[in-house]
């Protein structure tokens, strides 16, 4: 009964949908040609650039990539502690 | 002066010997002079899938390294006076050959035939290099799996990098009352996520195993959905403007799920 409910109202759970989902995000990483160790280079880089500008949480400090609709974005996830106050 | 086509994947399983059997076939069949070049050296399948198997003297490496002349390499095909193969070496391996030979064997054979089909190896290796340094064109197959899109990908991106532009995207083995069920990726979900072209699209079909086990071409089988769809594709390849096949009759149900506005 369900089977046919799903089929009338066509599902989001659908395992076509996870396929591309899945395809989507590892064909990012596979295009952009990033290892997993580029990408922790990435984050250093990123890390010691916005340090001199605020005080940032390393431990909660994320960058990873990311779908929703129609783009895909690498997302940073920055928690910060203090801004610095800048010295006139 | 001819054209030379690899039909290549990255995955190994998904149909490319089949399909380039089948593509030779029909082009074969529509009047073209056609040679077909195993390229998988160590692994040769084009041979038993065309049924030519017991006719090997002399094959690509032996060519190469000058021990034999083209001529008496090329099997004749046992349906068509104007298809022949060229078959792998078996008892070699991929470094057996060099890119530059394959370009230097592939020109040759421009030279007398309309078309050059190469089946190329899975992988990425030496083997695969081989296989694409000759072509003009190629044709990507995949099947509608998360693995064999992935490495599809991948092999576009490599084809772009070997300055072989605008491949073509052959699915294979599509399954319409999976699709239907929403259980797996249809035409649109793939071109969307692999963005090159469609060449065609073939369904999944009991008759392409039958044609494997008797070394027939499905194409030559007026029967079989497989080889409408191969037909289909040879006619595209020759520039003539034919619609997708419909993979399976719309029922009143889809009909009315449409008509409402439901996504199907």
């Amino acid at each position: 009964m369900f089977d046919l409910f799903a089929r009338v109202f066509g599902r989001d759970d659908a395992s076509k949908e996870v396929a591309k989902d899945r395809l989507r995000l590892v064909l990012v990483q596979d295009r952009s040609s990033l290892s997993p160790q580029a990408l922790e280079d990435l984050k250093n880089d990123l890390l010691k650039v916005i340090s001199q500008y605020m005080e940032i949480d390393d431990q909660g400090f994320k960058v990873e990539f990311s779908r929703n609709e129609n783009t895909t974005a690498l997302v940073a996830n920055i928690p910060i502690r203090n801004v610095k106050r800048k010295s006139l | 002066m001819g054209e030379a086509i690899v039909i290549t994947s990255g995955k190994g399983g998904v149909g490319k010997t089949t399909t380039t059997a089948n593509i030779g076939a029909g082009l074969a069949q529509a009047g073209h002079k056609v040679a077909l070049i195993d390229a998988d050296i160590g692994l040769r399948n084009l041979d038993v899938v065309m049924g030519l198997e017991n006719r090997i003297v002399y094959d690509l490496v032996d060519v190469v390294e000058g021990f034999a002349k083209l001529k008496h390499a090329l099997i004749k095909d046992k349906r068509f006076e104007n298809l022949y193969l060229l078959p792998a070496a078996q008892t070699r391996d991929k470094t057996a050959v060099s890119p530059q030979q394959m370009i230097d064997l592939v020109d040759r054979m421009k030279q007398e035939f309309d078309y050059v089909l190469i089946d190329s190896p899975a992988g990425i290796e030496q083997g695969f290099k081989n296989a694409v340094a000759g072509a003009d064109r190629a044709l990507v197959v995949a099947t509608p799996e998360v693995a064999s899109v992935r490495d599809a990908d991948r092999i576009i991106g490599l084809l772009e990098a070997q300055e072989k532009h605008n491949p073509f995207l052959i699915i294979n083995r599509i399954r319409p009352s999976m699709v239907k069920k929403g259980d797996m990726m249809d035409i649109d979900d793939m071109i969307e996520i692999l963005a090159i072209e469609l060449l065609g699209v073939v369904p999944d079909d009991e008759a392409i195993v039958v044609s494997t086990n008797r070394g027939e071409p499905a194409v030559l089988n007026g029967q079989s959905r497989a080889g409408e769809a191969y037909r289909n594709i040879t006619r595209r390849l020759l520039g003539e403007n034919i619609p997708m096949m419909k993979l399976e009759e719309d029922t009143l149900f889809g009909k009315l799920r449409k008509m409402i506005g439901f996504k199907g």
